[in-house]
């Protein structure tokens, strides 16, 4: 069979796409039809930006829920005779497989289009995840310091200052090595850090409810048995159930991410409750004789979610370039991963003769990261303007 | 001010001591060691000959106690064979058995031997950084004056069309990391088969048969357009970004003050307004920016520098990383803090001095 043209390659490729083309359709239309009763939400479907960032972000989302229907090949098997084939090849003898390797096949002779497909699977099983436990750690951290003051705050940010002096990629080096993970450092770490959602739900509920305490007992109680559970999975890999777990290498990459990430956090939330504390309802929550957590969380917390939000879509396109970078550098993850940032770094050897199995994860990357950028400033945007 | 500079000083050793106490623990893990040992003495060691390896050069002792001795506090090792020969720490690498017993680290201006280049650390650490800061310095030469092109012409008037399309553009540098960037600007620019390249060669624009070269290393010896755009345009993207958009949100807030607007009122153009009223004030926070910007330069300066082969700091860092190399990795950590610590020190203090309502207590 001939080559596909240039043309014929984009049309396929849409066809592929087709689950996402509809799944978009339906949330722009019924997110355009309820705008008005949708709040924040409903608000950036005024501003350009923020829809073309949100059309962008929510294509790279349901490719990743979809990516079983949309792949044209297995991403990890090897077709004979199409070691670099340029895009739009066919297979010699295609059998019952997909006749074509759209965007060509990389050294090993795998479809690009598959894997870059699967690479977004992967980014966005670990890049939203590691920025929520990343706010999460911040904000639990954050608000005492800021509404404490006092000796707290000196050590907590003199330890998010230190974290902050290293340099991003020397941490990475060291901590997200198979030496490493052969030590307890990884799990002590993932043991600390998967606390602080646990705790910080736990206060959240317990200081909203402790005056009702048939509801505060099913709540906090629904909380600690589905976060033990959890943790058990997470950290020790001992989730009887099988639902929770991570290998040691991803648990090592996602540690390393939130560490790096957790201090910017704390030192955006610590700033918005120094303003916020001063603000008369804090004062009004302190007369009325409420608990510091319940000022915190439930007076100081709300009002600061603009900035917060707005930051956290930065963070995760933040966090995807990280995940990059430690591909890039193939740290922590096994070398047949279709994730993006391993990709360019295998296609990178033979740039510049065979550009196409690094430039369609470069692409990838670029545009999920740009869409995340694009979002929060239509959401920055929105949210200044009442 | 004085004492602001020491306290800040102070605080700088401490967190310099923190961190190089870290890496020092982290590179000496035994996993690690075992790794160098076989690294450095052959890779089929059983395991009693790596632990013999370990013992006999100096590896075996407390970590505490060789973090000591890295840093110039407590006397080196030494060990005295059977045959009369005394090893030791500081004897090695002097080649002086009287010095058995001395102190050596860091504290003595001795900053140790790289495994890896088989080089006196601070030899090879002092190359590098040169290259590196040449590398940096071209960086700045193109970002800066980018950035604050873009940010004043978007800020100055907000909201048209030449602000939206400038901010996008912005946005776009953010969202593009290094690795991205470099791969992109080597498949359209320094390819022979694809991109630019080929086009321009077949109508005789350009002598070679690529516009730059993808590799950066004859940058070494003679820096030329053609080796060294593709590196500094690929470190000098990712930052300018933010600080366009810092320079833009600056310009912006400067242009509705009421001075301007009393300017204008009387009559001044606009080109005088914002070149004579506006941009020194707006210029202000784009300066701390820039500064605590060379820090995040350095993962930029490490990514291409590995993409394009350009032996400086970063190369450094990564090789020494990769070969767990101890003592060239402990003072590349400790260069990158200091360079992090001290932009952050100018920032503080170019704040004050450009600003002359904040003063510090």
């Amino acid at each position: 069979m001939d080559p596909l043209s240039w043309f014929e390659i984009f049309a396929r490729a849409a066809q592929q796409f087709l689950p996402v083309w509809i799944a978009l359709v339906v949330t722009f239309a019924l997110s355009i039809r309820f705008k008005r009763r949708l709040g924040l939400y409903g608000k950036l479907f005024d501003s350009t930006i923020g829809m073309i960032g949100f059309g962008i972000v929510m294509f790279w989302l349901f490719t990743a829920l979809f990516a079983g229907m949309i792949v044209t090949h297995d991403p990890l098997a090897q077709v004979s005779g199409l070691r670099n084939a340029s895009p739009g090849s066919a297979l010699r003898s295609p059998g019952d497989l997909y006749p074509y390797y759209l965007f060509g096949g990389d050294s090993l002779a795998r479809d690009v289009f598959s894997r870059m497909v699967m690479g977004a699977r992967e980014v966005l099983r670990i890049a939203p995840f590691a920025a929520m436990i990343s706010f999460m750690i911040g904000i639990s951290l954050g608000l005492p310091a800021g509404y404490f003051g006092g000796k707290l705050d000196t050590g907590l940010t003199f330890l998010a200052n230190l974290v902050l002096a290293f340099p991003v990629i020397l941490l990475f080096f060291l901590l997200v090595a198979p030496e490493i993970q052969q030590t307890l450092i990884p799990k002590v770490m993932a043991g600390l850090l998967f606390l602080a959602p646990i705790l910080f739900v736990t206060v959240l509920l317990n200081s909203r409810f402790f005056t009702q305490p048939a509801k505060r007992n099913l709540y906090v109680g629904v909380v600690l048995v589905v976060g033990a559970w959890a943790y058990a999975g997470l950290v020790f890999n001992a989730d009887p159930a099988g639902i929770w777990s991570m290998s040691p290498n991803l648990l090592n990459v996602f540690v390393a991410v939130v560490f790096v990430n957790a201090p910017t956090v704390f030192r955006i939330v610590r700033g918005i409750t120094l303003d916020i504390k001063t603000r008369d309802y804090v004062a009004a929550a302190q007369t009325r004789g409420e608990g510091p957590w319940y000022i915190m969380l439930w007076e100081i917390l709300p009002n600061a979610r603009g900035p917060l939000i707005v930051d956290f879509c930065l963070r995760i396109g933040y966090t995807t370039i990280l995940l990059g970078t430690l591909g890039f550098f193939g740290l922590g993850v096994s070398p047949e991963s279709p994730d993006w940032g391993s990709t360019i770094n295998a296609g990178r050897r033979l740039l510049t003769v065979y550009p196409h199995p690094a430039l369609v994860p470069a692409i990838s990357l670029m545009s999920l990261v740009l869409g995340l950028n694009l979002l929060a400033d239509g959401l920055r945007e929105e949210s200044l303007r009442d | 001010m004085l004492l602001f500079l020491l306290r800040r000083i102070g605080l700088m050793l401490i967190t310099a001591l923190c961190l190089t106490f870290v890496v020092f623990a982290l590179t000496n893990l035994p996993a690690k060691l075992e790794t160098l040992a076989k690294t450095q003495a052959g890779s089929r060691m059983t395991d009693a000959e790596v632990a013999r390896w370990i013992d006999r050069n100096g590896y075996g002792s407390p970590m505490l106690q060789r973090y000591g001795e890295w840093l110039g506090v407590i006397p080196g090792w030494v060990r005295h064979d059977d045959d009369g020969t005394v090893h030791g720490r500081c004897v090695d690498r002097h080649q002086d058995p009287s010095l058995a017993g001395s102190r050596c680290g860091i504290l003595q201006g001795d900053w140790g031997y790289s495994t890896r280049f088989q080089d006196n650390v601070s030899t090879v650490i002092s190359a590098r950084v040169g290259a590196t800061g040449l590398l940096m310095m071209w960086v700045l030469i193109v970002m800066v004056p980018m950035a604050l092109i873009v940010g004043v012409l978007a800020g100055m008037r907000e909201g048209s069309r030449t602000d939206r399309a400038l901010s996008t553009f912005a946005i776009a540098s953010t969202a593009t990391p290094e690795y991205v960037s470099g791969v992109l600007f080597i498949a359209l620019l320094a390819s022979s088969t694809v991109g630019l390249s080929p086009l321009l060669a077949s109508w005789g624009w350009i002598d070679g048969r690529v516009l730059f070269q993808g590799n950066a290393r004859s940058a070494m010896e003679d820096i030329t357009l053609s080796n060294f755009t593709l590196p500094v345009l690929t470190i000098a993207l990712y930052g300018m970004g933010y600080v366009a958009r810092i320079t833009r949100a600056s310009m912006t807030e400067v242009m509705t003050q009421q001075y301007i607007r009393t300017a204008r009122l009387k009559g001044v153009s606009f080109s005088k307004i914002v070149l004579k009223h506006a941009l020194r004030n707006a210029l202000i926070a784009p300066f701390t920016v820039i500064m605590l910007q060379i820090p995040w330069l350095l993962n930029g300066v490490v990514i291409s520098e590995v993409l394009f082969s350009y032996p400086g700091f970063g190369w450094t860092l990564y090789e020494a990383a990769v070969n767990n190399d101890i003592e060239l990795l402990l003072a590349s950590s400790v260069v990158a803090v200091v360079v992090v610590l001290v932009t952050q020190l100018i920032s503080d203090i170019g704040y004050v001095y450009l600003n002359p309502r904040i003063r510090i207590s």
